[in-house]
Order: C-alpha cells, then structure tokens, then sequence
C-alpha cells in the first residue's frame, strides 16, 4: 500500500502545471505586449488601472460563473442577466433610492438564477440547454422593457458607488472586485458549503450517499452565479451612467474563456477563484493589447474564441488523463 | 476464527420488499445480524443484494416491511437516517470523490468546524483538527496510507477500501454494511481488507458483508443470508456447509431440492 516515489513526483509535476498554467499564460502574454508596445502606455499604472476598472464586471460574472462550473452547470444566461438587472436597476433609480434599485436588480438575478436550477433538476435537461432558452427569454424582456431605450441614470451616489468613485484614492470597481473576490475564495477554500459544492461536481453519487442534499447545492450555485451577474449589471450601469439592452452581450464568450483558462473545469469539481481572475484580467489585458496594437473589435473577438478553445483544449487532455 | 459474538441483536431486518416498476428486486426479506458478528450476505448478479443495501442504507425506501436496529423499529428515509441509527455504508463504487483528498472524504458533509461559534456558525472548517482525527481514525485499521493530503485518485483499490472504511468506523457506527469491498482488489489487498474487517468486528461492530468470492466468505463471516430473485432462500452458518453447497445455492440449483 505504498506509493511509489515515481508516480508521486510524476502527478506533484503534473497539478504544479495545471495549477500554475495561468500564471505562465498570463505573464507570457504581458512579456509579449510589454515587448512589442513598448512605445505606447501599455506598461503604465493608468492603463492597468483602467485594464482593471474595464475588467471589474467581467471579473465578478467570471468568480459567479466559476461556482455553477464547480458543481458541474453551465450558465449561459448570465449576459442576459446584466442586461436586465442594469435596465432593472436603472428604472427603479429613477423612481425610488438606491437601496430598491439594488434590491430590484439583485432580485432579478436571484430569480433567474432559482429559475434555471429549477428547469434543469425538474426537467433532468441540461445546463447548457436550459441556460440557453433563459438568456433568450431574458435578452428578449430586456429588450421589450424600454423598447431599445437607454436608461440614463443621473443618481450621483449611484454612480459614484458602482462606477467612478474613488474611496481613499483606491478605485470602487477595485473594492467591489476585491470584496467579491474574498468572500468568494472564502466560500469555496474555506467553508463547508465549498466542499459541498466542489463535492457535488466531482461526483453527485458520492456527495448523495454522504447524505448532502445535491439538488439545493446544486441550484444555490445558479442563483450565486446570476446574482453575480446582475452585481455586474450594477456595475455597468455606474461606470456608464445608464443601463441599456446591448449591456453584457458581448460578455458570455470572454467570461467562459477567463474562467476555463483560469483552471476552473468545465466539467465539475475543481475550481479556482484566484483562476478566474487572472484568466479575466488576461482577457482584459489581451483585449487592451490589441487595441493598443490597433486591432479590430472583430479580431478581438477572433483572440477571445481562439483562448476558450485553447482552454478547453486543455481542460479535456486533462480529463483524459486524470 | 473463534469470535465471541455476543448475542445481542444489532440489526433486524423484517419482510422488506422493494419492486421497480415491473421488477421485484426483493420479496420479504428477512435476516438479523449480532453485535461482533461478520453476516455475508450472496446472491448471483441481480438477485437484489445492491437493492437491499440500499434500503437500509436510505438510498431506496422498502415498499413494505420493517427495519429494527437495537431492537427498537427506526425509520430510514435518508443516508442521514441510517447514519444517525449508527448504520454505515462501504458503497460498491465506495462513495468517495476522487478530486479530494483523503481527510477531505473522511469527512465529507461531517465536517469538523471553526471552534469560534461564528466561524462554526458560517461552516468554516478546521483542518487541522480534521486531519488529527482522520490521521488516527485510519491508524485504528493499522492501514499504511503514504499521506493524508494525497488525493483519492492517486490511492490504489485498497487504499481506498481502506479510507472508506475508515470513514464508516470514525463514525462510531454500530453496524457496517460492505458491498463487494474486494471485487476490483488483488490478493494481497483482499486479505487485508479481511485483516481490516476482523478488526472491526473485534470491536464490536456488525459488519454485512456483500461478496461473490465463497474463500472471502468463508474467511471472514459466521454466517451467511443468500439471496435467490429477490427472496431469502438460506441463512446458514459459513462453518456448517461447504462451499460447494454455498456456490448451488446461490445458482439456485438447490431451490428445487430444499
Ligand atoms: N434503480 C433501479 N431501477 C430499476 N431496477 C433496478 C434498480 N436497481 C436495481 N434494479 C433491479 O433490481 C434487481 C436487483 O438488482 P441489484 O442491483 O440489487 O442486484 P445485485 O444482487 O446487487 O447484483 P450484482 O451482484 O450484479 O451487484 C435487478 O433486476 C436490477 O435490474
Ligand atoms: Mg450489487
């Protein structure tokens, strides 16, 4: 009953890359565009502080993705979601206090996300099917709801919390993202409800047998990742004083590519926070990169389906062989 | 083996049936096991032994039928049900998630909590106090486990046989149910899955052992119950009949003759 010393060395190699692949990514990456702009503002701290204020609504939707990934969904309406929280949030804005726009928006997050897990453990369908009727339905009530219109929002306090506001120099986007990013290493290292979650994507029989009620895990995860989501469409909302349908539209692509890349499985299970950073702020470094190189929006969007595919790539050897 | 199987009844089963759909996987079953005793429970492929399991493990309710554990009749709705009679279950795929790690699945959904009763409060886990308790949990079983920190699917078959009974015995469970623990091992494996199951039942512990392999049954068990389609069709004492016998009566050819 003795593992051998071998096999041991070999598999520690192993996770070291899988674990550690982010990093090099990341880092090859800055090198290469440290190198080729090096006559631009790539490398200056504005224009990563602007990486990261661009970035901050991308992160958050990647760490809530990150949970319905570690209990084995998919989440492809969380796009829609941003769209509709902001549209959601803005329109109470102008009616009541911040406090029922947040309230409004987050609700409407929290109800996609009990809405999805419901279809997907009544119906038995699966994520990826499910998910994708919901972000119809749901950009289609974005879109009916101001039919088109943007939604300005001129609450000063608003904007200043979930967008431009500096507290003691440091960015709110920065706050927000950080904040999130804490209590979610927290949940997911630290808690029991994590290894519930990571438990009921590795192997639903097990955590069934263990006696830990899978269907609620299941589901609690949807609704954390919408709801993430819809902190997003805050976000968005602040940062452009208003709220539109074309809101997160674009996200759902660069979201699932920050986060496979990130080391997170798309197969349930395994997940990384830390991850699901990098890999976002990889994708906004990437994006920021191309632009600065004088790239197309287009081809941008040719970069970021070119990394999930890479990712994924990477994450089904690893299926193969672990 | 001489094991003083002490008489008390630690688990009885009574009349239980179960159908799925058009099949009936059990017709009033009905056996008993005593404390320290070691009950091998046969039966050819399909003849309901899973099934069984699973309705006193709470994975499946019997349709009818009772369960009684210390004498007294308990309801088991759920794997907790059956946990909190001090009934544990060693799963034929053992139950384990391989991404985890040993000390991880020793304590999956038992997690030991932050002593601040915040913290225990928002679940937080103490690790440390995890790994102590796993750490001597498995040295109970004398098992050599090269580290506590390495992942299930790095362990071998009787590696892991040897945690998930760890995990059924940390518990304190009175009665441990085992389905075909050395089915995938080798031979040097089953005999120390063996070596772990006497130990266990020298501790008192009523073990129901699920086995196709009559040298592993006649190791290890008093007694064995045979299942034939979902009826009981014997329940003899392992040193009493050959295995020859045991073989025709789980191939049912002594079901004519009985
Ligand atoms: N969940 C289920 N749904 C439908 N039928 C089932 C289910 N579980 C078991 N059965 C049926 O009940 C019968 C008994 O199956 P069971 O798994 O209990 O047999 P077993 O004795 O454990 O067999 P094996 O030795 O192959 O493990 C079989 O006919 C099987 O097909
Ligand atoms: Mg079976």
């Amino acid at each position: 009953m003795i593992i051998t010393q071998s096999q041991r060395l070999n598999f520690k190699q192993l996770a070291l890359k899988r674990e550690a692949f982010i990093y090099y990514i990341f880092f090859a990456v800055l090198l290469i565009f440290a190198v080729a702009l090096h006559d631009t503002a790539f490398l200056s701290v504005n224009n990563f502080m602007n990486i990261i204020r661009q970035t901050a609504p991308v992160t958050i939707m990647a760490i809530g993705l990150t949970f319905a990934l570690a209990v084995g969904h998919i989440d492809l309406s969380i796009g829609s979601v941003v769209a509709l929280s902001a549209l959601v949030g803005a329109l109470l804005l102008q009616h009541t206090g911040i406090p029922l726009a947040i309230a409004g928006a987050l609700l409407v997050g929290i109800t996609i996300g009990l809405i999805n897990g419901l279809l997907i453990e009544r119906l038995q369908v699966s994520s990826l099917l499910i998910t994708l009727g919901t972000m119809g339905v749901v950009t289609g009530l974005a879109r009916q709801l101001t039919n088109l219109e943007s939604v300005p929002i001129i609450n000063q306090d608003f904007t200043f919390f979930f967008g431009a506001g500096e507290v003691w120099g440091i960015p709110v986007l920065l706050i927000w993202t950080l904040a999130i990013a804490l209590v979610a290493f927290v949940v997911l290292n630290n808690l029991a409800f994590g290894r519930h979650l990571l438990a009921a994507g590795g192997s639903p029989k097990a955590a069934r047998a263990m006696g830990i009620n899978v269907v609620r895990v299941r589901l609690t995860a949807l609704v954390i990742s919408s709801s993430a989501a819809a902190l997003a469409g805050l976000l968005y909302a602040g940062r452009l004083h208003g709220a539109r349908y074309t809101l997160g539209e674009a996200d759902l692509l660069t979201v699932i590519a920050a986060v496979a890349i990130g080391g997170t499985s798309l197969f349930g299970g395994r997940a990384s926070i830390i991850g699901a950073i990098l890999g976002s702020l990889l994708m906004g470094m990437i994006n920021n990169g191309l632009i600065l190189s004088g790239f197309s929006t287009n081809e941008q969007m040719i970069a970021r389906g070119i990394i999930l595919i890479i990712a994924v790539a990477i994450g089904i050897k690893e299926l193969k062989n672990g | 083996m001489v094991r003083t199987a002490l008489d008390q009844v630690a688990l009885e089963v009574n009349n239980i049936s179960k159908s799925f759909g058009g099949v009936q996987a059990l017709k009033n079953v009905s056996f008993t096991i005593n404390k320290g005793e070691v009950v091998g429970l046969l039966g050819d492929n399909g003849a309901g032994k899973s099934t069984l399991v699973r309705c006193i493990s709470g994975i499946h309710q019997p349709d009818s039928g009772e369960i009684l554990v210390n004498e007294q009749p308990v309801t088991i709705t759920s794997p907790l049900d059956a946990r909190a009679c001090g009934i544990e279950t060693v799963f034929q795929d053992l139950a384990m998630v391989p991404e985890f790690n040993i000390t991880e699945n020793l304590f999956l959904n038992r997690e030991i909590r932050h002593k601040n009763p915040i913290l225990s409060w928002l679940g937080w886990l103490d690790t440390k106090a995890m790994e102590q308790k796993g750490r001597k949990a498995l040295n109970r079983l004398n098992s050599r486990i090269p580290s506590y920190t390495e992942k299930i699917h790095n362990l071998s078959g009787g590696q892991r046989q040897a945690v998930a009974i760890a995990r059924a015995v940390n518990w304190g469970a009175d009665i441990v149910i085992m389905d075909e623990p050395t089915a995938a091992l080798g031979v040097e494996q089953s005999a120390q899955v063996n070596e772990l199951i006497n130990i266990i039942s020298g501790q008192g512990v009523a073990v129901l052992l699920i086995s196709h392999n009559m040298q592993h049954v006649s190791e290890t068990c008093d007694r064995a119950v045979v299942l034939y389609q979902g009826t009981s069709i014997a329940d003899v004492s392992v040193k009493e009949v050959s295995k020859e016998q045991l073989v025709s009566l789980i191939t049912g050819a002594s079901v004519s003759a009985a």
